[in-house]
């Protein structure tokens, strides 16, 4: 019997040579039978730990009203709640109304109107936009804002998806 | 009287015969520190140990009224730093004490990777302890934002978008941390349970192996000091020697940390609100301070990859050359010795100085 044989005693010298006895037969079974375990407990695992959205979630917020004209003054910027997203409207000098996401494209913090340099910015990482067309000017964002529409109905500024 | 002294080697030799620790007691006598200049760097994994054993505390303690609700979160923390006795104390250890741990695993790594005590045997203890400190690092980036105020919100909404960039994973990986599409109660009780649960028992299993393999192979030897001959080789017993000296650095450690407790007591921000406009000024903690300020300093696009992009992979990339120097620098080429130092002085400066302007930016 060669020496990797278990040595049961009940098989043939010739199915002990090669060195795979039953022993590590039985060992490499184990180790794919854990392996599978594995592979199927991680499913279930991944499931349950994957957020779940809910239909109330999902519903979009199509519209928001904003606020007053003279709640704005030339110059200024306001963040608002848009749905779950926040937001910013820009009243520029030139009288016209901007809105966009607030969530900067370089690492998603939340930008602000700055009204020392009529300019929105983010005080993560300093990027610049455009106050009137949302554009990356400066610092790392590599994208623009996402726009949104305003519409000034009366006194009413109202901001929706463009 | 003689049955004074015979009763203690009784109950000694009765747990002897129960525990078998003979020859581990055999061994802590046995084993020897070598004694050379850089000997004191030997006694930052212990400081390290006596930090973890303060957070495991006043983890704890902390736990008994913090309440991990979008609602309650900060309300909490501001009751146990004003309303609850001694809750400022045990706070104030707690959130100077991650610090202060972080700091002298940033000492150990350092003093480890420069006495090149990852060379063979120790390539594995090495690599647990860069994973060690990956933990350790992930236990201040959930721990951060549990407080719920407005700086953390947007540190941990940073961090996420940072691992959302990994490549294949990261978006699915950002949302499992997250819980869904936004930062709110989800991700509050996702990093509490990281923190509190899943953190701790693989720091405490890895800790263990850590540990295990710095046991068996002993304390490592600088090259300058392995090439002296035996008769000027110094060295001290670990038990009772270097153990009470041991003690000794212990206590001073803990002294810098209530020092630090009754000076600066640490306080808490504003509420988060998810849709406000981020703070100026805001920075995330200094140990992450170094990569913020260079995704500062990344340009928006690299030829036609975003910058992030090409910013986060640089980081990792730095990462990954110093966690695998054990399998580039074995020991046996000069040039690459010499390199791997020039390497770690260069990551060193670099996060030195990204540090400091990035604290006065």
């Amino acid at each position: 019997m060669s020496d990797s044989c278990g040595g049961c005693g009940s098989c043939e010298e010739k199915y002990c040579e090669g060195g795979t006895d039953r022993k590590q037969f039985l060992r490499g079974v184990v180790g794919v039978f854990a392996g599978m375990w594995g592979l199927v407990a991680a499913y279930p695992l991944y499931l349950y730990l994957k957020p779940a959205v809910s239909k109330a979630e999902r519903t979009t917020v199509e519209s928001v009203d904003v606020g007053a004209v003279k709640d704005f003054p030339l110059g200024t910027g306001k963040n608002f709640k848009f749905g779950s997203m926040p937001a910013l409207l820009t009243h520029t000098k030139d009288g016209e109304f901007h809105a966009f996401s607030a969530i900067c494209t370089h690492l998603g913090c939340t930008v602000q109107f700055r009204d020392d340099m009529q300019k929105i910015w983010c005080a993560c990482h300093g990027g610049c936009y455009d106050a009137a067309t949302g554009k990356n000017i400066s610092g790392p964002p590599p994208k623009p804002l996402k726009p949104l529409k305003v519409t000034v109905a009366g006194d009413k500024v109202t901001v929706s998806r463009a | 009287m003689s049955s004074g002294s015979v009763k203690p080697n009784k109950l000694l030799a009765w747990l002897d015969e129960r525990t078998k620790l003979e020859p581990l007691i055999h061994f802590a006598q046995k084993k020897e520190v070598p004694l050379h200049n850089h000997s004191y760097w030997y006694y930052m994994g212990g400081i390290a140990m006596l930090f973890l054993a303060v957070q495991i505390v006043t983890g704890i303690l902390l736990m008994v009224y913090y309440v991990p609700d979008l609602e309650n979160a900060h309300a909490s923390i501001l009751k146990i730093n004003s309303q609850i006795d001694f809750g400022w104390f045990f706070r104030s250890l707690h959130s100077w004490g991650a610090n202060l741990m972080i700091l002298v695993l940033f000492f150990h790594l350092f003093s480890t990777y420069f006495m090149k005590a990852y060379r063979k045997p120790r390539e594995l203890t090495w690599l647990t302890g860069i994973v060690l400190l990956a933990l350790v690092l992930g236990f201040g980036f959930t721990g951060y934002l549990l407080p719920w105020d407005d700086v953390s919100f947007f540190a941990t909404k940073i961090g996420l978008d940072i691992s959302s960039k990994v490549p294949l994973i990261g978006t699915a990986l950002a949302q499992l941390l997250r819980g869904g599409d936004t930062i709110g109660q989800a991700t509050l009780s996702r990093f509490f349970v990281i923190h509190v649960a899943a953190l701790p028992l693989l720091l405490m299993a890895l800790l263990g192996v850590h540990l295990l393999l710095v046991q068996n192979h002993g304390m490592s030897e600088p090259t300058g000091f392995k090439a002296l001959p035996a008769s000027e080789k110094k060295y001290e017993k670990f038990f009772p020697d270097f153990f009470y000296n041991d003690v000794l650095v212990w206590i001073l450690a803990f002294n810098v940390l209530a020092l630090l407790v009754a000076w600066f007591p640490w306080g808490i921000g504003p509420e988060a609100d998810p849709f406000a406009a981020a703070p100026i000024g805001i920075k995330p903690e200094w140990y992450f301070l170094s990569m913020f300020q260079f995704l500062k300093f990344v340009p928006s696009m690299i030829g036609p990859l975003e910058g992030e992009f090409v910013g986060v992979l640089l980081i990792a990339g730095v990462g990954l050359i110093l966690a695998l120097v054990p399998f580039w620098d074995k020991g046996d080429d000069e040039g690459r010795s010499k390199l791997a130092t020039a390497f770690g002085i260069a990551v060193l400066a670099a996060m030195i100085v990204l540090t400091v302007l990035g604290a006065f930016s």
